[in-house]
């Protein structure tokens, strides 16, 4: 018996899937990904109509998904990040009915309290046995960590596996079984190694950055909580990944040894596996190959679900457990308040990922960011739109200095302590405006385009549509 | 001055910008090497508004003019010396009588009353000068030294150990310190060579450079550390002058500590370290 | 008779590029920008570029700028640079 079905469209025809139903994607294959367009097109040349497709996140390659907005294949767009000409469209208005944006830890949530029903998921796969049991991390296209695929394959209708790797049963190691899987299809390839996931995610040049990321690790020591069995998360870039450099430093001058490291996992953080900085690896996707090495080979690197990384309904969550997190933003505002959704214009250019999730459930969630991004001064009055709310919000470091949550006093008195420059956040906000000239207002329609969904299912803003000037 | 001086290439807005949060006691902006031939204007220009409407809080802010043998030179002081910079670098310094000309151009100048010149040294004909250069001019804070022009100049190679430099090095030093100012030691060139830097700047400390300069943001923190004296240095530094100036006040002639008496040397040594500490100490030695 | 033209900056990061062609004669001073801030800065912009050009007596050119997020400090050199070197073409 075998589930191989001899093509996409007759596994999307024995699916059942009809007009007006719901598909969904993972996004592990990133910007080399070319399954999400294959089935789209598939879909829409089967004549079905009305789809609303659930990814976890949409990357300048799905571009070529704005002609079926155009021609009604799609109506409904849900997920956690945008970039590209997908999000460009739908900030100028093409699709009628507003963007679902949700968090990484939302989205299992919703999926598993049936708030998100999926008809029809398709999990590209790395690889797959003819019965359907599927991992990322062996075959030609591999990427790692499949975690944000897992709710999918667990509460979807159908699920349908695609691969350009078929293995012989039963495939090892299992991330997905087959228990969950109803067709698989082989295709030629999957992606585009290149697109996937980049040689390796190196610390950043730029010296701005460095001076950022040293605060930021000085903030880190002063908190306290760099101590043995410390656990953190950064960015994959930046200031942010270079903060994991300079607190490595600090670790391995004071002969300290974390727990876990968490994320998007780079070679970073796998070296510091590696040399014994970390017990453990926690890990939702795999940003360089490097990460996918490690994964495959070391049980010490630990590939987990969405839902057991960040969704806030589980019984717990990985989230809950981490001591630092270190987050970029486009937007800060005097409440602390986070934008990582919309550029100060109004686009919609990314989108929480797992911000929110990490910014509340660390004990110590630091912001990191130039005072000026290309003359924008990074903190505003009132964010443009609000993703992370300022309670989970403890500290902005920049260049030029740090502010701290007046909602922590504690912390804000041992940074003083250590002689750290700490200063008013309204203060920063001001420093950036003398610098940079105070910049002029943009304006919205009236017309909502997307709901920003909390972790937790409220809505906590909506997104407009910018004004034509 | 301090201990740490980073170029800054002058042509270019990001860097310009961010100049004052890299971590340099002072920052040399660039018109010379890092502005191409026919980019001065355009370098100068920007040079000029950035310091007219930056703040520089945390450093010093320097200008490194182009030499003397081009055409530039001139409008480069002209320029920027009303725009509120606090020093100048004069590279490919050779003789007395060319800083003593810039000087005088200085002094022409109202608002230029407190900018002080660091002659670069960067030639044979220049390290065989440079008490005569470090002495003439009241304006001079120190003298630099140029490593790579130099060694290029007498056809020698140039190596991360710094054989070659060595002589001129301990000649830039004494005809410093002869003269009363500082000395200022060559760029790392390596980037990414942490420990090649931190030999290079321990070996210059030694020699009894004030400072060292540096082409990369990277190396400010490393140099400063160095150059940081020990907190038993400071100490005694603090009581050298503490009891320098009780000896002057109470009209006594002579100083005496720990059953030694304290001449110039001690003192001027015991200035450098405050200095290096960033302890203001405006004592004047007669 | 080849008409003048200057231009001084760059498209990097923080920094601008500014064009000066002349025009013909009897014709307008025009600005024409364009700027990855123009949301929030482009008046700002214009309006230093229009200072500038009084100042140096700037009639009957068009100057273009492409901004990259340049402080004012910058547009203010560039566009004085572009001026300079369109005054030293003959």
């Amino acid at each position: 018996m075998s589930k191989i079905r001899k093509s996409l469209r007759k596994a999307i025809i024995a699916s059942g899937l009809k007009s007006g139903m719901t598909v969904s994607f993972h996004h592990h294959l990133r910007n080399g990904d070319f399954v999400m367009n294959m089935v789209m097109d598939e879909i829409a040349d089967l004549g079905i109509s009305n789809i609303r497709i659930a990814a976890s996140s949409f990357f300048p390659i799905h571009g070529k998904l704005v002609r079926h907005i155009k021609t009604g294949t799609i109506t409904a767009i849900d997920c956690n990040y945008m970039s590209g000409p997908l999000a460009e469209a739908v900030t100028n208005g093409m699709l009628k009915k507003p963007v679902m944006l949700r968090t990484h830890g939302g989205r299992p949530r919703a999926i598993m309290d049936g708030s998100l029903k999926i008809d029809v998921a398709f999990i590209a796969s790395p690889s797959s046995d003819k019965m359907g049991n599927l991992n990322g991390v062996r075959g030609p296209s591999s990427c790692g960590s499949l975690g944000y695929a897992m709710p999918d394959a667990q509460m979807a209708g159908k699920v349908i596996a695609i691969t350009d790797n078929l293995t012989a049963y039963p495939n090892g190691p299992i991330s997905i079984d087959e228990t969950k899987v109803d067709h698989v299809v082989v295709v030629d390839s999957i992606g585009d190694t290149s697109g996937i996931v980049s040689g390796t995610t190196q610390v950043t040049r730029d010296p701005v950055g460095h001076v950022i990321a040293r605060h930021a690790a000085d903030v880190i020591e002063a908190s306290g909580l760099l101590k043995d069995g410390i656990s953190f998360q950064t960015g994959a870039g930046g200031a942010s990944l270079a903060t994991a450099y300079h607190l490595r430093e600090k670790m391995v001058s004071g002969g300290i040894k974390g727990s876990f490291g968490m994320g998007g996992i780079t070679a970073f953080f796998v070296g510091m596996l590696e040399d014994g900085l970390f017990e453990k690896l926690i890990d939702v996707q795999c940003f360089d190959l490097d990460a996918v090495r490690s994964i495959r080979k070391n049980p010490n690197h630990i590939e987990v679900s969405a839902s057991q990384y960040a969704n806030p309904s589980a019984k717990s969550c990985a989230v809950e457990s981490l001591d630092v997190v270190v987050l970029g933003a486009t937007e800060i505002d005097t409440d602390f308040n986070v934008n990582v959704l919309t550029d100060s214009s109004g686009n919609i250019m990314g989108g929480s990922g797992g911000h929110s999730d990490t910014a509340q459930g660390a004990k110590l969630t630091i912001i990191v960011a130039n005072l000026l991004r290309a003359r924008l001064p990074i903190v505003v009055d009132r964010v443009t739109t609000k993703v992370t709310p300022g309670e989970t919000v403890d500290v902005l470091v920049t260049e030029r200095g740090m502010a701290v949550n007046p909602s922590r006093m504690d912390l804000m008195k041992s940074l003083k302590e250590k002689g750290l420059p700490v200063v008013d956040i309204v203060e920063l906000k001001e420093m950036a405006e003398k610098m940079a000239g105070k910049p002029r207002k943009v304006s919205f329609t009236d017309r909502v385009i997307g709901f920003v969904e909390y972790r937790n299912g409220e809505i906590i803003d909506k997104v407009y549509q910018p004004a034509k000037e | 001055m301090g201990t740490n001086l980073l170029f800054i290439p002058g042509n270019n807005p990001s860097m310009i910008q961010n100049a004052g949060i890299l971590g340099a006691d002072t920052v040399i902006f660039d018109l010379e090497d890092a502005v191409a031939g026919d980019q001065k204007d355009a370098a100068r220009m920007l040079i000029k508004n950035a310091l007219e409407s930056m703040e520089y809080e945390g450093c010093e802010t320097s200008v490194r003019i182009n030499a003397m043998d081009t055409p530039h030179w001139e409008s480069d002081i002209r320029t920027v010396a009303k725009a509120g910079i606090d020093g100048l670098v004069i590279p490919k310094a050779e003789r007395g009588e060319d800083i003593k000309a810039i000087s005088e151009i200085l002094d022409s100048i109202p608002e230029a009353e407190g900018i002080y010149l660091i002659p670069l040294v960067e030639s044979a004909l220049g390290v065989e000068n440079v008490y005569e250069i470090a002495a003439s001019s009241k304006r001079i804070r120190g003298i630099f030294f140029g490593a790579e022009d130099y060694t290029a100049d007498i056809g020698a190679v140039r190596t991360k150990g710094g054989e070659e430099i060595f002589w001129a090095r301990g000649r830039i030093v004494n005809g410093a310190v002869a003269a009363g100012v500082e000395a200022i030691d060559t760029p790392f060139t390596d980037v990414e060579d942490i420990e090649g830097l931190r030999k290079d700047t321990f070996f210059a400390k030694a020699l009894g450079f004030d400072g060292k300069a540096s082409i990369s943001p990277r190396h400010c923190g490393f140099i400063r550390e160095i150059f940081y004296p020990q907190d038993e240095e400071i100490r005694y530094a603090i009581r050298v002058m503490d009891t320098v100036k009780e000896a002057e006040k109470s009209g006594k002639g002579v100083a005496s500590m720990d059953g030694k008496m304290i001449d110039k040397p001690i003192v001027l040594r015991a200035m450098k370290v405050l200095r290096a500490a960033g302890i203001k100490e405006d004592f004047r030695y007669e | 008779m080849e008409k003048r033209n200057a231009k001084a900056g760059s498209l990097e990061s923080s920094d601008l590029l500014v064009v000066i062609d002349e025009k013909k004669p009897g014709e307008e001073l025009e600005i024409v920008m364009h700027s990855i801030v123009e949301k929030q800065y482009g008046d700002r912009i214009v309006e230093i570029a229009y200072e500038i050009a009084a100042l140096k007596g700037m009639d009957n050119v068009r100057i273009l700028i492409q901004d990259r997020g340049a402080l004012d400090y910058a547009i203010r050199a560039r566009i004085e640079t572009a001026i300079e070197r369109f005054k030293k073409e003959v």
